[in-house]
């Protein structure tokens, strides 16, 4: 089975929120100097599901990412932890696009690739939460899909997955090709290995842009998007929080019953 | 078909409405008011007659009743098809969704069968101008919020986050009129075949309706601890869930996950044990109206949002506070 996952790099999603800074300005986020970007965390589990539906009924798996400079790192720890091939999409144009606008680049590259059956994303990327782009590229792609995704089964020929829903789950089975975006609910995503990191470090990256991908840049980054930021800012959120004071942990639970009581919530 | 109203599209339910499709009619409502438009609600599925009365009293001006077999269970490949036909028959101007797990995943397909996009899991939304929508969104978690338009003047599709807002209360009166419109489906759209939805064993009885809610974190130190979470919750009557990193350490099955891409809760009371108070475990409990906090470390986070906080262990702190609920509450 020839599998594509399409990862995102992340600012850092755990920095203290005392760290979280926006340009109002240029509506963006300013990183904190001196904290690496990340995978965005649902993406880490869409590789290790794809590298054990490798594992399990072969094939190759080729990882997607597109962004600047820093995200061959991302795509590099996703060859280090096993994943045969990656391709960088990189230009200007692709700059500040939206999920539609990333999704349009990424469904162009995944029909360059060819023959391909299955594409894992991440159920929402954690910087804008957006949770778009795997029913996009089921759209573009002409494909069914599912999102979020807790469980995948290979069965013949097709597949049943498990689509995560408030109080448990809903089975569907679907053809192949598919799009289906991951929940962290399906596996504990795998650390690189010595051996992983070092036969990364030999995998030639290729970089693709507009051209390449036989897009128009009207097409994606700003000017592809559906989606148009007015504004961003950090909520001010005042702390109004009263201490329960005691000696011992056993005397604040006491208390804190008392006080429940007496705020008439218990 | 008459035209131009603000849609929702309800929550897949059979048999009654379900509690977050009367949310988004509660914010839709002020948005068509504004807009001088009707406010109109779709419903889908096999068993739905029933909705229409209670959407009607709820302030629903009309409710399309689509039903069909292929529409339950739920699936994509077949509501997609189903709903895009109906806003463009209609010509609605905003369609709106509740971002259920669900939601989260026809509301985007729909957005772009119909060639424009879709702001998911908003806190808000306000008119601008030009009457275009301006939906409020948390991003980064929560640690900032967005404020987006859609690009150019089509149809715009916009999802709301579920508990943050209260039903739409009923309208003494309210007159509305029930359109059946015909399904249009080609069973060759239908490429998945879905099966009836699973409920986890473990599951809570019902988290997110709760009106108080115990929640565990990776501070409850494992699974041997999370009785004590347990008994607190038998002693005043509550809910039990769980952060994130209590899921995935496989204490507790997913569906207790509360947060940002989990369960979303409104109670009364939420107290969260050995919880650090993450933006994305917070997105879950917005609605809370007390938050009470039990952390060993004096700045966790959670202590910026609690109103009611306990700086200690939770090994000890649980055993004494179920004792004395029990006796205050004689359970
Ligand atoms: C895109 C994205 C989505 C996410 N969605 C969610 C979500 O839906 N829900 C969610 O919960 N998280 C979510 N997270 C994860 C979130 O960022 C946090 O990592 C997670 O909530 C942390 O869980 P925790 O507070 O239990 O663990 P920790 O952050 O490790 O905190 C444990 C806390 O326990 C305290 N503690 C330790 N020992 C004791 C003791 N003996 N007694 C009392 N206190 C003690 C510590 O002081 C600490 O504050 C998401 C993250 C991302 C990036
Ligand atoms: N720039 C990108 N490059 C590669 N994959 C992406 C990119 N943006 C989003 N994705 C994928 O799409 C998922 C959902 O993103 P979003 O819809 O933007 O929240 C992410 O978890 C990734 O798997």
């Amino acid at each position: 089975m020839n599998i594509v996952v399409c990862i995102k790099q992340v600012p850092d999603p755990d920095i203290p929120p005392a760290e979280f800074k926006v340009d109002e300005a240029a509506k963006q986020v300013v990183p904190p100097p001196g904290v690496a970007p990340v995978i965005s965390t649902f993406d880490l589990h869409a590789v290790e599901a794809a590298l054990q539906l490798k594992e399990q009924h072969g094939g190759r798996v080729t990882v997607l990412s597109l962004g600047g400079d820093s995200v061959r790192d991302a795509l590099k720890r996703a060859l280090a932890m096993g994943c045969d091939a990656a391709v960088h999409l990189q230009d200007p144009a692709f700059e500040g696009g939206d999920s539609y606008a990333t999704a349009v680049a990424l469904a162009a590259a995944i029909r360059k690739l060819g023959a391909w059956d299955l594409v894992l994303t991440g159920r929402q990327a954690s910087d804008w939460d957006s949770g778009q782009v795997p029913m996009a590229l089921a759209e573009l792609l002409d494909v069914p899909g599912a999102t979020p995704v807790q469980k995948i089964e290979v069965r013949d020929g097709g597949l049943v997955v498990e689509r995560v829903t408030e109080d448990g789950y809903q089975p569907l089975e679907m053809p192949l090709p598919a799009v289906l975006g991951i929940s962290n609910e399906i596996n504990q995503p795998r650390y690189p290995t010595l051996k992983g990191i070092m036969a990364a470090g030999r995998v030639p990256i290729p970089v693709w842009g507009v051209a390449d991908l036989g897009l128009t840049p009207e097409q994606v980054g700003v000017r592809g998007s559906r989606l148009v930021l007015e504004r961003l800012y950090v909520p001010v959120r005042e702390s109004r929080c009263e201490f329960i004071e005691a000696e011992t942990g056993a005397e604040a639970g006491e208390k804190l019953a008392l006080r429940l009581r007496e705020a008439r919530l218990i | 078909m008459a035209s131009g109203s603000v849609l929702v599209i309800g929550e897949p339910a059979e048999g009654a409405v379900a509690p977050v499709t009367l949310e988004v009619l509660g914010v839709a409502r002020p948005l068509a008011q504004q807009l001088g438009v009707p406010v109109a609600v779709a419903v889908l599925g096999q068993d739905i007659e029933g909705q229409a009365a209670e959407l009607i009293a709820r302030g629903a001006d009309r409710v399309y009743l689509l039903a069909d077999p292929r529409l339950a269970p739920y699936q994509a490949d077949a509501w997609v098809p189903v709903l895009a036909e109906l806003v463009r028959d209609t010509g609605a101007p905003i369609v709106l969704l509740s971002h259920t797990q669900t939601g989260r995943e026809f509301g985007p397909r729909l957005a772009f069968r119909l060639g424009t996009g879709i702001i998911t899991d908003c806190a808000d939304f306000q008119l601008d101008a030009r009457g275009r929508l301006r939906a409020i969104k948390p991003v980064y978690g929560g640690n900032a919020v967005a404020e987006y338009t859609l690009a150019g003047d089509g149809v715009q599709v916009a999802s709301l986050r579920p508990k943050l807002h209260d039903p739409a209360p009923a309208v003494p009166d309210h007159q509305g009129e029930v359109v059946r419109p015909p399904v249009r489906l080609d069973d060759r759209q239908i490429r998945t075949r879905a099966g009836q939805r699973v409920r986890s064993a473990l599951a809570g009885p019902d988290l997110e309706n709760a009106q108080r809610v115990v929640a565990g974190g990776r501070g409850v130190g494992g699974p041997e601890n999370w009785r004590l979470l347990e008994e607190l919750a038998e002693a005043i009557g509550a809910a039990v869930g769980a952060s994130r990193a209590a899921v995935d350490a496989g204490w507790v099955p997913g569906p207790l996950q509360i947060g940002l891409t989990g369960a979303k809760i409104s109670p009364q009371l939420y107290i969260a044990v050995g919880i650090s108070g993450a933006v994305q475990h917070m997105a879950g409990c917005q609605g809370a109206r007390t938050v009470v906090a039990i952390n060993r470390d004096p700045e966790a986070n959670i202590f910026k949002h609690a109103h009611i906080g306990v700086v200690g262990n939770a090994k000890e702190v649980l055993p004494a506070l179920t004792r004395k609920c029990r006796e205050l509450t004689g359970r």
